[in-house]
């Protein structure tokens, strides 16, 4: 004996039955006009309503959404094999990689063995590794510094703050404002020690970077180490102080000109080179301050970069600009 | 030395270099110099796939005063010229059509770092395409995640953080997966330079030293690569990423950031690892199942889809999954066919996210099915551009889809072990490609009697029109003179070998 359902309307012979008499089309059915539970029109979660309980409560509701339930247990269980299992396989393939330290490996070839042995006649530089990234493969490190570059404008497009008419947004900066309303804490060992420190970090910051073709050393470190002594002037002194010398507009005009010479100065080295023209830049007698071409001057664009961009995210978590 | 050899070096330096400019600039003047600069990449490549058809043959650029196994060097040939050239072109439409959404869905004083993120995304994708080091490649993956990260959340809403952040969960751990596989070849070869590299790997391929380290290579590789353009398991941030952002964004990311990763794939197994040893370690079968599972739960993930604009992206990751199934076949018919669908789908799937765009504009913002009931007749030409797009996605003659579909089929009558499984998953992804495109399609020319408040499109929807109709163009060009284009894919393998 066949069950009597009460739900004719949604019974799957009603709406072919519809459908053959032209009351519905196919593409009407309840699959495009059901809203899954959990997936909330957006316009209800914006704004005063937002309320992050009955969100969370929303999402992670397990009993109507059997998507969540299957990607708790299954997933979570298949990301821990799979990681287990690309550690074995790692693991297996290092027992058959050439032995460290081997002389017949295969890296000690033609290769490095050009690095050391021309690269300060080459390149004017007594630091072999600062010749290689900034001389031999300045493309790659032109893209690394472009790295930094995108990653600073991305962290602004995450957090800079800016001054508009939205009034939520208003509001989330004078937040942002009142909670540096008791700073500069003015900490007297804080600022005694910075008065010491900072000058130090910045002079042996500027000491890596200019010594960068002579000794180890070169734009990424020294530029970090100027960075974190700006940070740390930043937390003795306050905003007030810093923003004197050094605002967004200063860090805009930086790094515009650090990465505009670094860029028209390499493609002026590589379009010569690629073309076989001299480049007329003198390389210099090897372990001089001022010696081995570009080197020097993109070793300190290097640096105004690092420094800057780590300064940058410093002030843009902590306080939404700069 | 010719003057246009140095046009690949000019194009990707330039693209950075205005990237960098615009830091400074105000919005409508970063748009000018970013749309001006996308136009001059499609004339130098294009003038670079002139030279290298006329010429027959690739040349490699020296990036600074060294030779090949020492500094920096990057290759042209007809494939790569070609490529340049389509995603030039492809990005200056999604430019164009989805531009005015950019000044809207982006706050005011941060539209110039969009184009900062669009220019050098462009110099990333260029890079990628060009480059014949493999260092220089991973330093472009970079730029190109972080840039793609930036594109998705500039919309700054809840959708777009979280979008932004599986993103960069899924594609740092395909770079990770990259960069480990970088280092274990440079570690059995001793070289960085794709040439230098694949002389080396072909000389301990015939000692027979080191085989776990370049199976382990090939397959870390193809799983990195494939995680970041999106091949079927590994597909979960694309519905999210591509369903949120702004549309430009949308199109730029699903027609061309994938596309620029598979295409290192390509180039890496042909110029490094050597196509031969490919096929032998199986790797390829491994991607070729994937890609059939991907064509398969793709479509019927999108047919289950009530969002259209979710519908169109779970449709991406089948077309991703037609193009590793003809990598998978392991034949050069196979490789052609997908290079092929990789412009089909960069083609069809940027005109159906901006044509979508014009009928939601005209549906009172909403994305689903029941609204945009009708919408073809609100705004013509993005229901024109939509509905091309859908038939060129399921296949229909004269379309570019159907072309690819062609190639794919003939490509599996060549290799006998998988001519079944390839037909049988065409034929059913053909199906199901067509239910929910067509119902779409059906849906958006059927009447509807629900009233729209007057007209609030945006003011620059002209441009949305030109580019839906250039769009178009492109798709019946790839379609109806794909000969031309099948033949210079054909000769530009041959110069990877």
């Amino acid at each position: 004996m066949s069950r009597l359902r009460n739900d004719y309307e949604n019974s799957r012979f009603h709406r072919f039955e519809k459908w053959v008499d032209g009351e519905a089309a196919p593409t009407e059915l309840k699959l495009e006009t059901k809203e899954p539970v959990w997936r909330r029109p957006p316009e209800e979660l914006s704004g005063p309503k937002l309320n992050e309980e009955k969100i969370n409560a929303a999402v992670y509701d397990e009993r109507h959404n059997k998507e969540l339930k299957y990607f708790r247990v299954v997933n979570r269980l298949a990301s821990v094999v799979l990681c287990l299992m690309l550690i074995g396989v790692l693991l297996w393939t290092v027992v058959y990689l050439p032995e460290f330290g081997n002389p017949d490996n295969p890296i000690n070839n033609e290769v490095s063995a050009r690095y050391i042995e021309k690269g300060v006649e080459e390149t004017g530089a007594t630091n072999f590794v600062t010749g290689m990234i900034l001389d031999y493969r300045a493309f790659d490190t032109f893209g690394e510094s472009c790295v930094l570059f995108i990653a600073a404008t991305c962290v602004q497009v995450l957090m800079r703050l800016d001054n508009s008419d939205d009034r939520e947004k208003m509001k989330k900066k004078q937040a942002e404002e009142n909670d540096r309303i008791y700073e500069p804490k003015n900490d007297l060992i804080l600022q005694k020690v910075s008065c010491v420190l900072v000058p130090l970090l910045f002079i042996f910051g500027i000491y890596i970077i200019l010594n960068g073709h002579l000794s180890p050393g070169g734009g990424f470190s020294g530029g970090a180490i100027i960075g974190s002594g700006l940070i740390l002037y930043l937390n003795a002194f306050g905003f007030k102080k810093t923003e004197r010398f050094f605002t967004e507009k200063t860090f805009r005009r930086i790094t515009l000109a650090a990465l505009t010479f670094y860029c028209l100065a390499k493609s002026y080295s590589f379009f010569t080179g690629a073309n076989h023209l001299e480049s007329g830049i003198p390389l210099g007698t090897p372990g001089a301050i001022l010696s081995s071409g570009l080197i020097l001057p993109l070793n300190i664009c290097v640096g105004l970069v690092v420094a800057c961009t780590m300064y940058a995210f410093y002030t843009l978590f902590r306080k939404g600009g700069m | 030395m010719e003057f246009i050899r140095n046009f690949p070096f000019f194009s990707i330096i330039l693209a950075m270099f205005c990237g960098i400019v615009s830091s400074v600039l105000k919005g409508q003047w970063a748009k000018r110099l970013c749309l001006a600069m996308v136009t001059a990449e499609l004339f130098l490549s294009a003038a670079v796939l002139m030279y290298t058809l006329h010429t027959g043959e690739s040349f490699t650029y020296m990036m600074g005063h060294f030779p090949a196994p020492w500094g920096n060097e990057i290759r042209a040939g007809v494939l790569e010229a070609l490529t340049a050239t389509g995603f030039s072109a492809i990005m200056l439409l999604s430019l164009l059509g989805g531009i005015s959404h950019v000044f809207t869905d982006v706050e005011g004083t941060k539209t110039n770092l969009f184009f900062i993120l669009v220019d050098l995304l462009m110099s990333s994708l260029l890079a990628l395409i060009y480059t014949n080091d493999l260092f220089t490649a991973y330093v472009f993956v970079e730029i190109n995640t972080i840039a793609a990260c930036g594109l998705i959340m500039i919309k700054q809403d809840g959708h777009g953080i979280v979008a932004a952040i599986r993103y960069m969960v899924m594609s740092l751990l395909g770079s990770g997966m990259f960069l480990i596989s970088l280092t274990l070849l440079y570690d059995i070869t001793g070289h960085l330079l794709m040439e230098p590299a694949g002389e080396a790997t072909a000389m301990i391929q015939a000692a027979g030293a080191y085989d776990v380290p370049l199976l382990v290579v090939i397959g870390l590789m193809s799983v990195g690569l494939a995680i970041k353009s999106g091949l079927y398991p590994f597909h979960s941030w694309i519905p999210e990423t591509y369903g949120y952002a702004t549309p430009a964004s949308s199109a730029i990311l699903s027609s061309l950031v994938s596309k620029g990763y598979i295409f290192l794939l390509i180039k890496v197994f042909y110029r490094v690892i050597g196509y031969g040893t490919v096929i032998s370690s199986g790797v390829l079968n491994i991607l070729f199942v994937f890609g059939l599972f991907g064509m398969l739960m793709g479509s019927i993930r999108a047919i289950r889809e009530t969002d259209t604009r979710r519908m169109v992206a779970y449709s991406s990751v089948a077309q991703i999954g037609y193009i590793y199934m003809g990598i998978g076949l392991g034949t050069q018919a196979g490789m052609v066919a997908a290079i092929f669908h990789i412009f089909t789908h960069a083609a069809t799937k940027s005109m159906l996210f901006i044509s979508a765009v014009g009928l939601y504009e005209v549906s009172g913002g909403k994305t689903d099915y029941i609204s945009l009931r009708g919408s073809g007749y609100r705004n013509r030409t993005a229901g024109i551009a939509f509905a091309a797009g859908a038939l060129s996605m399921v296949g229909f003659p004269m379309l570019s889809g159907f072309i690819s579909k062609l190639l794919f089929a003939t490509a599996a009558v060549q290799s006998p072990h998988k001519m079944v499984f390839t037909i049988l998953g065409l034929a059913v992804s053909t199906i199901l490609n067509a239910i929910y495109f067509l119902r779409l399609v059906i849906s958006i020319y059927s009447p509807s009697e629900r009233e729209y408040g007057p007209d609030q499109s945006h003011q620059a929807s002209k441009m949305l029109k030109v580019s839906s109709f250039l769009f178009i163009v492109v798709n019946l060009v790839l379609g109806l003179f794909s000969k031309p284009i099948v033949d210079s894919i054909n000769a530009g393998l041959g110069m990877f070998l």
